[in-house]
């Protein structure tokens, strides 16, 4: 994307974003501060904290789970343990972990504007978002304790029980304004702040990526949000709509749950597939394979996915023709899937692959992420899937597809684009041993849950039948690997920000998007002169002819 | 899609992507009321005579008051606007005060209706509705809720206006610059707009 550059206003100030100092100096500079690359700062801190506390939950789990009786914790707790895994992970973790870090700090850069659409309401969405984090934690110390309902809320547990129910619901619908929010905000910008020259299709992929979510954030969180306040109501009021002793429909409750909560599944992986089409290509130096298949492929899956949520509920007693349709529908999401996995190998073939740590975690998300996709397709043929349902197969599905998807897309994001953040390299050395810590680990930890899924093993469950016990351990072994990998990385990426080497060149790995355009760590107005775009955002081609003249020569 | 649009050189001020914001998160609005219409057709479906029966208790005469009253503020909030286009800031300021006056009045008959409906004890958790069948229970489950979230988005919205006459009068709308008011008005009318659903559903349709 080399080219002219447009003469227009130029007041940008030549500070890096980090030193600069505006109105409020210090941690009120941070804390006010409406520039889109600290706000994408303030989300990375708070979300790898709440995903700190995640991994902690499912360490204990798994250690509870190591003997069939109770190991650590008492069922209760177990029950909460697993409640909160789950709401933590998925509602404050994976759900805005890559649009609101990533996405914030390189959606403006990426398509060569200044800022998002509404600043403010960029900050006031990070505001939403600690206070329901916040809210959320409180719930543990608060007397009734913290939730034990399982991530889903499911009726009746989520009316008849004692804990805090009100306070985690209410926490959830504010985190979801703030999803909202966010996906306003960048649906503007992606309209109408594109830099002269940047069409449709000279789009990086991720900013796609991010294009779709935020239409699912628009469209489905609405749901969810009124889903959960009527719960509220129903718990406050007595209204009836959710309560079966009044005339209420529990199965309701669920359809209204999943139409949000399947397609907050794209929500989760498509950003981070977003992530994989800008590795891929970068570190094998060659364009990507059917950029606009790739494109389509996002909208696809954003407009099948909203599609297919009765899929979690052919237990229920659905009738039989929506169970067809819903079965049909989840075997026709996997094609767009399919599609990027096809293209991403593709890419790969006959280029120049250089096995840098980003590349690494992107071609483990490829075989996990491949690994997850099939599994549920398993499920979502409707024989198997009343024999798989609420096994730890499902268990098993959700954590490849979500951890070794979006986590390890997370992951790959984080070696790829902090050192531009910030301006120093981490350790390439541990980054990779962690690496393969964290691989091998993920697999002993999750691949046995197929195996117990298979054999019937139930999911929630505090106590097991002693057969199953050899499973358990083997996968609680893998859980103290893969921490042990996870902590080596974050311990790492940590040193390198204060310690690492320093980097001032602008293009660290050899990318053709903007981001490696402008200087690192990048300045507080981006750009000095807003670019005008000429070429596509993976035109390797150019340099490969550029070389070859050379040698030529 | 090959055409490329104008991009914005200066940044300040883009009212299409100001608009284009509010059109959106109006559009999760909708779908947010969207998942109680939604709550509402199931049950209407399931329990058709109890809802008729319900339905006959509401007090049609307010309900259609109220219709015409927030019909009627929607035109002042318009006029609001086209005043201010037209440099009329006085005007524009009184018609403001107007629509909240007439939001006002509004949330004052709901008043009426429902301590009326107290009264009589039906209210979700009461005995009187506990007793009833369970279609009945929904009805009125639902009309507490959806009519009360609404309520509480009219107050929202009489908020909103307060704020841009404010504005208006400390010159941060201007006739140059309106569309703080505009995407207030918005606003209003997505009000209106689901009143207009929630008056025929509750009240009409027996």
């Amino acid at each position: 994307m080399s080219g002219e550059t447009l003469a227009v206003s130029n007041n940008g100030h030549e500070v890096s974003y980090l030193d600069y100092e505006g109105k409020h100096k210090g941690i009120l500079g941070w804390l006010l501060s409406t520039d889109h690359k600290r706000i994408g700062i303030l989300y990375l801190i708070t979300i790898i904290s709440f995903f700190a506390v995640g991994v902690t939950l499912g360490f204990l789990i798994r250690l509870e789970l190591l003997t069939p009786e109770g190991t650590i914790v008492g069922p209760q707790v177990y029950n909460e343990f697993f409640t909160l895994h789950g709401i933590i992970m998925i509602f404050l973790v994976v759900v805005p972990v890559v649009p609101s870090v990533f996405g914030n700090f390189f959606l403006p850069i990426l398509i060569g504007a200044k800022d998002v659409a509404f600043p403010r309401l960029n900050l006031l969405s990070w505001y939403l978002y600690i206070i329901g984090g916040a809210m959320l934690l409180l719930t543990i110390v608060l007397p009734g304790g913290a939730p034990d309902t399982g991530w889903t809320f499911y009726i009746p547990y989520s009316v008849r029980t004692g804990t805090n129910m009100i306070f985690t619901l209410t926490a959830l619908f504010i985190v979801g304004f703030s999803s909202i929010l966010t996906g306003v905000n960048f649906l503007s910008t992606i309209h109408r702040m594109r830099a002269p020259g940047m069409s449709w299709f000279k789009m990086p992929l991720f900013t796609w990526a991010l294009y779709a979510t935020s239409w699912i954030q628009v469209i489905v969180t609405p749901i969810v949000g009124i889903t959960l306040l009527m719960v509220v109501i129903e718990r406050v009021f007595h209204v009836g709509v959710f309560d079966p002793t009044l005339g209420g429909d529990p199965i309701l409750f669920q359809h209204m749950f999943w139409m949000y909560s399947h397609p907050a599944v794209y929500i989760i992986i498509v950003p981070a597939m977003g992530v994989i089409s800008e590795i891929i290509p970068v570190f094998s130096q060659r364009t990507i394979f059917g950029y606009k298949a790739i494109a389509y492929s996002s909208l696809g899956i954003a407009l099948f996915g909203s599609l297919v949520w009765a899929h979690h509920m052919f237990a229920t007693g659905i009738s039989s023709t929506a169970e067809f349709v819903f079965s049909l529908l989840t075997f026709l999401v996997a094609i767009p899937s399919a599609i990027k996995v096809f293209n991403w190998t593709a890419t790969l073939y006959k280029g120049s692959i250089k096995l840098d740590p980003p590349m690494l975690y992107a071609l483990a998300f490829i075989f996990l992420f491949s690994i997850g996709g099939l599994t549920g397709i398993i499920q979502g043929a409707l024989s198997v899937d009343i024999y798989l349902t609420d096994t730890y197969f499902i268990v098993g599905h959700i954590h490849y597809v979500v951890f070794g998807g979006t986590g390890f897309g997370l992951f790959a994001a984080l070696h790829y684009w902090l050192p531009k953040m910030f301006g120093r390299m981490y350790n390439q050395k541990v980054a990779k041993s962690s690496f393969w810590a964290i691989f091998v680990g993920f697999n002993i930890l999750y691949f046995p849950f197929f195996i117990l899924g298979w054999m019937g093993m139930p999911r929630r469950s505090y106590h097991y039948l002693p057969q199953f016990q050899l499973y358990h351990v083997i996968s609680t072994v893998g859980s103290w690997i893969m921490v042990t990998g996870i902590l080596i990385m974050l311990i790492n990426l940590l040193t390198s920000l204060l310690k690492g080497k320093k980097i001032e060149e602008q293009n660290i790995w050899g990318g053709e998007t903007l981001e490696w355009k402008v200087s690192t760590p990048p300045t507080v107005e981006n750009f000095e002169e807003i670019p005008n775009v000429v070429d596509g955002p993976y035109d390797y081609k150019q340099n490969e002819y550029a070389e070859l003249e050379e040698e030529v020569k | 899609m090959s055409t490329q649009e104008q991009a914005v050189v200066h940044e300040h001020r883009d009212d299409i992507r100001s608009r284009m914001g509010m059109w959106l998160f109006l559009f999760s609005e909708l779908l947010l009321f969207g998942g109680l219409f939604f709550m509402y057709s199931v049950y209407r479906y399931t329990h058709q005579q109890d809802f008729s029966i319900a339905s006959k208790e509401m007090n049609t005469f307010l309900g259609t008051l109220n219709t015409v009253i927030l019909l009627t503020s929607s035109l002042t909030m318009v006029l609001a606007i086209v005043a201010m286009q037209k440099g009329k800031r006085i005007l524009s300021i009184f018609y403001q005060l107007v629509t909240i006056a007439f939001g006002l009045t509004f949330m004052v008959n709901k008043v009426i209706e429902w301590t009326h409906e107290f009264k009589e004890g039906n209210f979700p958790g009461s005995e009187v509705l506990s007793s009833r069948p369970p279609g009945q229970i929904l009805y009125f489950g639902l009309y507490y809720s959806m009519v009360g979230l609404h309520g509480l988005h009219v107050l929202v919205g009489m908020t909103v206006i307060g704020f841009m006459t404010v504005y208006t009068i400390r010159n941060k709308i201007t006739p140059e610059n309106y569309v703080k008011l505009e995407a207030a008005g918005l606003y209003w009318h997505l009000v209106d707009i689901i009143w207009i659903f929630l008056f025929p559903l509750f009240y009409l349709i027996t």
